[in-house]
């Protein structure tokens, strides 16, 4: 159990690409912090300076009260899961997860009661003398899993630990290493590109584009308060809907569509959540309709807003859908973005 | 596997011929003739030929010379495997964390598998060559006297360095390869959870390289035994005498120099019996045990 604190950490390589820019941040003690960002964003790069299987260029890392920079990753007192697990594949599923605590200087028993303990928290106690080669996706997941809490550490990292999982294991699995972590009380740090996962599991979110930090916030800031239309469009699915727009006089115009909001003048982005809007006869703007996709509890509707695409999660009310269909759009659910830097207004 | 129909029942047979003939021209037929001829006396001039029974077996098991030349062949064998294995996986470890540079370094150690074995005997004589050696001037630098073809330990040392550097590059290769193809992550794994690089290696890097290893091992032992003929050829001159020599070697020079193809060919049949053994060995250990996934 520790806090992480990171001071204008950043990464370039010798090649003189930056793949993470200046970054400064704490992590409180038994926190469970996700980065999420698309492929090649630096989440990965800064999750594996953290772990020390990367140099860190500039910046300072702490775990605890001690600076870590120049520590080996075996120094850190941290554990780590690996994407594709990454077990010792000539080792015993009870000899994966021994290894670490017996190259700590552990006892024979200490180990073993330690091992035990995992494996039955981890319903692992009937495949401890299985090879990783005999197991499936989900049981080596587990064993990763396994071999990260017996050691106790201070600090876990998961890099993607369920994106090779199918959906329902990932679902079940997302739920366990929730409750194993609050469980144990030990700080993590999630990497994912499952906007999904981020929002389910995370205490805050660092949003990460093209190696800079887009916003740090909890699921609910991120989904309500976006501080970027890359935010915006990357958190929640469908993404929200981003309207091209020209502030004038207190009103926000798309083509003949016009909106009172208070704004100074110039080009912004409007965005609205596909939730948030609703069908009335008393809306202000039309909706054309161009296809329907089924999800069962509700429906996505896609079409044109002032000839810009535009999704619409309705209900599934069965109610006909006619032309001519009128949007509300409830005003606490504008966001308004400036439409060069993308930020929020 | 897809089974193929054939209208013609020859046609598979006729298809397979080209190799088949192949394989008993060159394999079956020469190791027919070696246990045939291992139970005759052979007429040193080609006259004829009398039926011994096993004579040239016992006479094997009690000479002491063929115990003797048994017993360096064992010790030569097994210095050069070690060697060779040894110094070559140092290099592979070494080479598989050069960062900078990585290609150019690689391809430099591999050049030396691009020459070819009689090239190779060759500049190893004449490294230890008597009058212009470097290493006989080394030697002779630090007073000692090497004298390749007539002191006995002497020759033996050029054999086995000779023969070492020569089968260093595959064994390099294969190493390297192996070592590249252990997951990345299973290393950062093993990074977290010790920190001694020593141990990480014989704890997770040289088993999962022991697939290749043992493979190599086999490899250099037939190489020790058998490929090494060229470079003893060179080494001792055509003058056995008083130098070591493989077993190999005395199959030769007992069958072509002393003429006695009955004896040589029992030789013959005992060193077919070892490779036979080692094969075996092989594939059991290869196929059942030394393999995870």
């Amino acid at each position: 159990m520790a806090t992480v604190s990171v001071t204008d950490i950043s990464k370039t390589y010798p090649n003189g690409a930056q793949a993470v820019c200046p970054a400064s941040f704490e992590i409180a003690d038994g926190e469970l912090i996700v980065l999420v960002g698309p492929s090649g964003c630096g989440k990965s790069t800064l999750l594996r300076m953290v772990a020390g299987l990367e140099d860190i260029t500039t910046g300072d890392l702490r775990i605890g009260d001690r600076v870590v920079n120049n520590l080996d990753p075996a120094e850190r007192d941290i554990a780590m899961v690996f994407q594709n697990y990454a077990l010792y594949p000539h080792m015993t599923v009870a000899k994966n997860m021994a290894y670490g605590l017996k190259n700590r200087g552990a006892s024979k028993d200490q180990i073993a009661a330690k091992v035990t303990e995992a494996a039955e928290m981890l319903s692992l106690t009937p495949l401890l003398d299985r090879r990783p080669s005999q197991l499936s996706g989900g049981q080596r997941q587990r064993v990763a899993m396994g071999r990260a809490i017996v050691r106790d550490p201070a600090l876990f990292l998961f890099d993607e630990p369920l994106s090779n999982l199918d959906a329902k294991l990932r679902h079940q699995m997302r739920v366990e290493i929730r409750n194993l972590q609050r469980r144990l009380n030990v700080t993590a740090i999630y990497v994912t590109h499952d906007q999904v996962e981020a929002m389910t599991m995370a205490d805050r979110i660092f949003v990460l584009n093209a190696g800079a930090i887009e916003q740090i916030g909890t699921p609910s800031e991120i989904y309500r308060k976006p501080a970027s239309t890359f935010v915006a469009s990357f958190m929640g699915a469908p993404p929200m809907n981003l309207l091209h727009a020209q502030a004038d006089a207190g009103q926000v115009r798309m083509g003949d569509v016009a909106l009172r909001m208070p704004c100074a003048d110039g080009a912004v982005q409007l965005g609205i959540r596909p939730e948030e809007v609703s069908f009335s006869p008393m809306g202000e703007v039309p909706f054309k309709l161009t296809l329907v996709e089924e999800l069962g509890a509700s429906r996505l509707l896609h079409g044109k807003v002032a000839g810009q695409d535009f999704v619409v999660n309705a209900p599934n009310d069965d109610a006909p859908l006619a032309d001519g269909l009128m949007l509300s759009f409830p005003a606490e659910s504008l966001h308004l973005f400036d439409a060069q830097s993308g930020k929020r207004l | 596997m897809k089974r193929a129909a054939f209208s013609q029942p020859l046609m598979p047979v006729a298809l397979l011929m080209p190799q088949l003939i192949i394989i008993a021209v060159f394999f079956y037929w020469p190791a027919w003739e070696a246990v045939y001829s291992s139970f005759f006396l052979q007429d040193p001039f080609g006259f004829g030929a009398s039926y011994v029974g096993a004579d040239n077996y016992t006479r094997l098991a009690r000479s002491t010379e063929y115990g003797k030349v048994a017993g360096f062949t064992l010790f030569f064998t097994l210095v050069v495997t070690f060697l060779s294995l040894g110094i070559a996986l140092l290099l592979a470890v070494k080479a598989d964390k050069v960062i900078r540079g990585a290609k150019t370094y690689r391809t430099l150690l591999m050049w030396v598998y691009a020459v070819a074995p009689p090239v190779a005997g060759f500049l190893g004589s004449l490294l230890f060559n008597q009058n212009i050696g470097p290493i006989t001037d080394l030697f002779a630098f630090f007073g000692y006297d090497l004298q390749i073809g007539l002191n006995y330990n002497d020759t033996a040392f050029a054999m086995i360095t000779v023969s070492v550097w020569k089968q260093i590059p595959v064994n390099f290769i294969f190493l390297l390869s192996g070592l590249q193809s252990i997951p990345v992550s299973v290393r950062e794994a093993a990074l977290i959870d010790n920190q001694s690089g020593v141990r990480r290696f014989w704890d997770i890097t040289f088993p999962l390289l022991a697939p290749t290893a043992f493979f190599l091992l086999i490899i250099n032992i037939t190489y020790a035994l058998f490929d090494t003929f060229g470079i003893i050829d060179i080494m001792v001159k055509g003058n056995p005498a008083s130098n070591p020599i493989t077993l190999v070697y005395k199959v030769y020079t007992d069958g072509f120099r002393g003429n006695d193809l009955g004896g040589s060919s029992a030789q013959s049949v005992v060193l077919m019996v070892l490779v036979l053994l080692l094969t075996i060995m092989q594939f059991r250990m290869l196929e059942r045990r030394i393999h995870y996934t």
